[in-house]
């Protein structure tokens, strides 16, 4: 039997008496792409910051390649996330670095490599997201939102990593620069042959970057599937969700949207 | 509540921000003593928090010395004692032991530690942080420990430079304002100063380098809730830091000159 690239069992988290994750399961198979779809305040972010090692879950159990994650040492967590690469909703990009130096920051100081030997791969990895090489000298702050992403996803790839997660990668951008970026998504999941974990409310990018949906609703998952069958789910919170009805199952939660 | 609940809970929030600060305290030393070791980002530190300050350490301690000299001037006069001899001597003292580090202590402070604070508070609200985690890269060792070991190195060196520099505006005053002879003065200063006099102003820079350092990586690090938690953190940094200031220089001078 394949070793799932991430398994979740049960995983719980509360912040003080709010309980955001609720027993949590999930596996995210070799080369699978797997989106987790949810309104505001479901537990997305947190699902994605606990599997990160970011946030320590309450109780569960979280494993990548097999090797549980939770409560290791930063050392053995730094050999975890070599083996991963995250794109951030807002990008996340270094404001004291050019943009070359963003992409190759993993190559840097992750992996030891050298400067000159980085800053090819990282034009290579800026050139895989459309980038040339003049915007390689540029600051963050030079760059428009799509362009940030880009540059994001071009970080998140220059490892070549095995997992990459994407944290809401359309939030914030127009419809049209969206479809890019999920286009992107697709070719750098595929070139690198890596496994995805993708967040986000945008049922137009779930379904074009991912092979299976998982409905995230007070803390567990509610269906999960391949995505041609989520239109035929039997599920009335994910059928309230995907259609965006005001009317339905679905409590808002006001405080956390 | 009752009022017992209260202070109660204070004490225990109290303790909880110690045990806290104390954690982060340990951790910043022992990836300072640990490789890898980012040369190039403790090379840029070391210009950001020593050689960008000069000019303002230097003003701080050019008048700090000038003032002294006058005022002493103006104290002895007023008793009928007579200035020369001593003038020289407590401008070279109180600037070599007190004035200079603690005077630029407190505009590093200022200038250093908010500036810390508020750099490392934005990459925490924006996930830059959290982006260093996911590329395998310990934020302490990337952060913190560059800051530290650029301020422990660089403070002395720049208080060294400020000592100099206060006692030369002693010189301006008594010599081009009060009438000194300046080879006399120069010679006080000379016989008066020991070596024990600069070294507990080195050892109090290098204690405040790190003290300023350490607070403003420590309250930008835990800063939350976007604009107004940065500057909540920036704040937090120099008041914390200039209290400590204050506190570790008694206890030093205590300890070197306490009978």
């Amino acid at each position: 039997m394949t070793t799932p690239k991430i398994s979740l069992r049960n995983v719980t988290k509360s912040f003080g008496r709010k309980v955001v994750l609720d027993g949590v399961d999930l596996d995210v198979m070799p080369g699978e792409s797997v989106v987790i779809i949810g309104g505001s305040g479901s537990g997305k972010s947190v699902t994605l910051k606990c599997i990160l090692g970011l946030l320590t879950p309450d109780s569960g159990e979280i494993e990548i390649d097999g090797e549980s994650v939770v409560g290791i040492s930063d050392s053995d967590r730094e050999h975890i996330n070599a083996k991963i690469g995250m794109l951030f909703q807002s990008a996340a990009l270094f404001d004291s670095l050019t943009v070359w130096e963003n992409a190759a920051f993993g190559l840097i100081a992750g992996k030891g490599m050298s400067r000159t030997a980085a800053r090819p791969i990282a034009l290579e990895k800026l050139a895989l997201v459309g980038l040339d090489e003049k915007i390689a000298m540029m600051t963050p702050a030079d760059l428009s939102v799509g362009m940030r992403k880009r540059v994001g996803l071009a970080r998140a790839v220059a490892t070549d990593p095995e997992i990459i997660f994407f944290d809401e990668p359309t939030t914030g951008i127009d419809p049209i620069m969206g479809d890019i970026i999920n286009e992107l998504i697709v070719d750098c999941t595929r070139e690198t042959h890596a496994s995805g974990l993708t967040i986000t409310h945008d049922m137009a990018s779930a379904r074009k970057i991912s092979d299976k949906i998982a409905m995230l609703y007070k803390g567990k998952i509610v269906w999960a599937g391949p995505t041609e069958e989520i239109d035929t789910a039997d599920s009335p919170i994910v059928q309230q969700f995907i259609n965006g009805q005001a009317e339905g199952p679905i409590e808002l939660d006001i405080s956390a949207a | 509540m009752s009022a017992v609940q209260t202070v109660g809970r204070l004490f225990l929030s109290f303790l909880e921000l110690v045990g806290e600060v104390t954690l982060f305290t340990l951790v910043s030393i022992s990836h300072c003593v640990r490789r890898p070791f980012y040369f190039r980002l403790i090379g840029r530190q070391m210009m950001e928090i020593g050689y960008y300050s000069l000019p303002v350490i230097a003003l701080t301690t050019l008048f700090a010395g000038m003032v002294l000299a006058l005022q002493s001037y103006t104290g002895f006069q007023r008793n009928a004692v007579g200035a020369e001899g001593v003038i020289a001597e407590i401008v070279v003292l109180s600037i070599t032991r007190e004035l200079g580090p603690v005077l630029a202590g407190l505009m590093v402070a200022a200038r250093v530690g908010s500036s810390i604070a508020a750099e490392i508070g934005t990459m925490r609200v924006t996930e830059q942080i959290d982006a260093l985690v996911t590329l395998s890269t310990n934020p302490f060792k990337y952060l913190v420990a560059p800051r530290i070991i650029a301020g422990v190195t660089t403070l002395p060196i720049l208080i060294l430079i400020g000592d100099i520099i206060g006692v030369l505006g002693g010189y301006i005053v008594a010599v081009y304002k009060l009438g000194f002879n300046p080879t006399l003065y120069l010679k006080s200063s000379w016989d008066n100063l020991f070596l024990e006099d600069v070294v507990t102003g080195l050892v109090k820079a290098a204690v405040f380098g790190f003290v300023v350092t350490l607070m403003g990586c420590y309250q930008g690090y835990t800063s939350r809730g976007g604009a107004q938690g940065v500057g909540a953190a920036t704040i937090n940094s120099v008041v914390s830091a200039s209290i400590l200031i204050l506190i570790l220089n008694y206890l030093i001078s205590a300890m070197f000159f306490g009978t």
